[in-house]
């Protein structure tokens, strides 16, 4: 389902020398695995997560998902894919505050294929336990309500592969549990692949696999 | 849910940024209204087509003012000819490619209103737009005999008050200011309102005209100013007594025999002309300011020569109202209203250009809402058009806002305007040239909206998502 091979990624510093943060010679995760990704801060998760969204491209190598080689696509093409396969959970939510909740889970549905499916978002706030909250506003909902629309939101193109970028880290631990719940429930009945990061050992301690991105990333295993 | 709809909910979002944005392109739209309708109503009263003459004639001068001053009542009076002139156009020598000649007698107003001496064929013959011949919403025109009968504008009756068998008194003078007076007039009818600047004048009886003018300072005693009041009522009807007395010794026209002197016939009512009273009475100077005339059809090409002839001649000139006012227009009146217009238009550009300050400034805090649309798969293009679209609803709902604006300060102005100049306006009078403010406010918008747009093009994901 989802597979990296030789992926290399570095950045150009201003001062023109490069910055090597990605050198990953394989990673696989099969369709409906969850897979937690650790690592300190700063070291490569989550520039690892864009090029697997397609949101930047690698210097070289391959990003096989659902049959596509992503990097070869054109910037509009991998946009499109992103629509369409990807869903995305950040850190610091990023509802967008014009929108309601509803309509922050169908706006993603309309740059996918321009139709949005109200019963599927509502379906789908349902099941994060906001049917009560369809109309509210971002800045009238709880963190942890807020991220849990961006669960839903995430969800909301039926994705192939799930990203969610230390999902918890800006939620009081009480709810933290239940979005992580709520994650992974949705992959599980939706068989989608989940990639999470995180700082957090109780929620890395959930799952069965936890890939330390020390241990697979090339550039940080020469630097240490 | 539409990229439309995405655009409307960041403009909602937005709301007094975005109303105010709309706003001031409300107000240059609603000015261009303005001006587009003021202009054509304008264009409309001056330009109105055919008004059952094609020629004035009158003394030498400026033609314009010719115009103006008979038509219009505007501006002084250029100057007199001898009534001879006028019978050369009804019985001498022009009579085969003449109609019918209406004269006119100007100098005297009533409480400001001008006030014209005239024949009874200017509401019988005449019309006051093409097709239309005058109505009486009150009383009916004054006869050829009535000399101290008068007909009155509809907007003359509403200021001035003055009902039908009513009497008033002319001062000499085209304006209030010069109040001498004259002996006074009955009102015979009050004329439907007809959109024109007769709504602003009183038409009195030749007769009387030159008979008031042949007595000079008259009436002295007479009270100078103001609403006629009942006493003064009675006392003007006394005094009109007096004067009917003091006439008495006058051939009456009605005596007065004579070619063409059938008054009652109804049918050839347009061959009349006023007396010719030139037996016995010395002191009654005859002229007239202008004359009205309907070339003869039936002798078009005689009838065309007409204007040159007469003004190849030293006594009068004979101008084409219409030729004259399309002349004035494409001078002076159309390049002041394509001034006014110019500035509405750069009212809306400066208002765009503020527009495009307004979303420019709102881009730096939506670089991140533009890489989080693209992160969930948005395309450039796609961000781009929202930014576009949101311009567009921007400046279309100011381009609604202002229409409604400038509509509404047409409709609040229009009875001013019909004071004031007897053009009717109304609230809902659009103009062809409005259709053309809908593209050219998208054509606007989206160069106003292309900078925002392509910063939004621009804004990369990654970046601005760590924002
Ligand atoms: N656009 C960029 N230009 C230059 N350096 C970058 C850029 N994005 C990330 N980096 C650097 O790459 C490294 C990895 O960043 P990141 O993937 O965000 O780390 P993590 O998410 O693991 O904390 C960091 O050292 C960061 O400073
Ligand atoms: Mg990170």
């Amino acid at each position: 389902m989802l597979e990296l091979r030789q992926v290399t990624k570095s950045f150009t510093l201003p001062d023109g020398s490069p910055l090597h943060v990605l050198d990953i010679e394989h990673f696989e995760a099969k369709a409906g695995e969850q897979v937690v990704i650790v690592g300190q801060s700063g070291c490569g998760k989550t520039t690892l997560l864009h090029v697997i969204a397609g949101i930047c491209r690698p210097d070289t190598g391959r990003v096989l998902i659902d049959g596509w080689d992503v990097p070869v696509l054109s910037e509009a093409d991998r946009d499109q894919f992103r629509a369409a396969k990807i869903g995305y959970v950040f850190q610091t939510f990023n509802l967008l505050p014009a929108f309601s909740a509803l309509e922050n889970v169908m706006i993603g549905m309309t740059f996918a294929d321009g139709r949005a499916d109200r019963d599927r978002a509502r379906m789908l706030l349902e099941r994060v336990g906001l049917n009560h909250r369809l109309t509210h506003k971002p800045a009238q909902l709880s963190v942890g309500e807020q991220q849990r629309v961006a669960v839903a939101r995430a969800l909301a193109n039926r994705p192939k592969v799930l990203l969610a970028d230390e999902p918890t880290a800006n939620i009081d631990t009480g709810n933290q549990q239940q979005v992580i719940d709520m994650l992974r429930g949705a992959c599980e009945d939706e068989n989608v692949v989940l990639l999470l990061v995180t700082h957090s050992p109780e929620v890395a301690g959930q799952f069965e696999r936890v890939e330390r991105l020390e241990e697979i990333n090339r550039v940080l295993v020469k630097r240490s | 849910m539409s990229l439309w709809k995405i655009a409307l909910r960041s403009l909602q979002y937005r709301r007094l940024a975005s109303g105010l944005t709309a706003l001031s392109i409300s107000l240059g739209v609603a000015l261009v209204v303005g001006v587009m309708v003021i202009h054509a109503v304008v264009d409309q009263s001056f330009k109105r087509s055919a008004q059952g003459y094609d020629l004035i004639v009158g003394a030498k001068g400026s033609r314009l003012e010719l115009v103006l001053s008979t038509v219009y009542h505007l501006g002084k009076p250029i100057g007199k000819v001898p009534y001879d002139y006028f019978l050369e156009l009804t019985e001498g020598r022009f009579a085969p490619e003449v109609d019918l000649a209406v004269p006119c007698c100007l100098g005297d107003n009533y409480q400001g209103y001008r006030v014209v001496g005239t024949t009874p064929d200017m509401f019988n013959e005449l019309e006051y737009r093409d097709g239309e011949k005058y109505r009486f919403q009150a009383g009916e025109n004054f006869g050829w005999g009535e000399y101290y009968d008068a007909v009155i504008g509809a907007t003359v009756a509403r200021k001035t008050g003055l009902k039908v068998g009513d009497t008033f008194q002319p001062g000499h003078g085209e304006t209030a200011e010069q109040g001498e007076k004259h002996s006074p007039f009955t009102v015979a009818g009050i004329l439907a309102p007809t959109g024109t600047p007769n709504d602003r004048a009183l038409f009195v009886n030749i007769e009387g005209f030159w008979e008031i003018h042949a007595h000079g300072h008259y009436d002295e005693e007479q009270p100078a100013e103001g609403e006629p009041s009942s006493q003064q009522h009675a006392a003007e009807e006394h005094a009109a007594e007096e004067h009917a007395a003091d006439a008495a010794g006058r051939p009456d026209p009605a005596e007065s025999g004579g070619a063409g002197d059938s008054h009652a016939g109804a049918g050839d009512a347009h061959s009349h002309a006023p007396q010719a009273h030139d037996h016995g009475e010395p002191q009654l100077e005859r002229h007239v300011t202008a004359i009205l005339v309907r070339t003869n059809t039936k002798r078009m090409t005689r009838a065309m020569a007409l204007p040159k002839i007469i003004n190849q001649e030293a006594d009068a000139q004979a101008v084409m109202p219409a030729e004259e006012i399309t002349r004035l227009f494409e001078g002076i009146v159309g390049n002041i209203q394509k001034v006014l217009l110019v500035f509405a238009v750069l009212i809306v550009i400066v208002a765009g250009i503020g527009m495009m300050v307004s979303i420019y400034n709102s881009m730096s805090e939506r670089r991140h809402e533009i890489a989080v649309m693209r992160a969930l798969g948005a395309r450039r293009m796609t961000v781009m058009s929202i930014i576009l679209l949101e311009s567009i609803l921007l400046s279309l709902g100011g381009g609604a806002l202002g229409l409604l604006l400038g509509h509404g300060l047409v409709g609040l102005l229009a009875p001013s305007i019909m004071e004031n100049t007897g053009v009717v306006v109304h609230a809902l009078q659009f103009q062809p040239i409005e259709l053309v403010l809908i593209p050219g406010l998208i054509a606007m918008a989206s160069v106003v909206g292309y900078l925002p747009a392509l910063i939004a093009y621009r804004t990369e994901v990654a970046d601005s998502l760590s924002e």
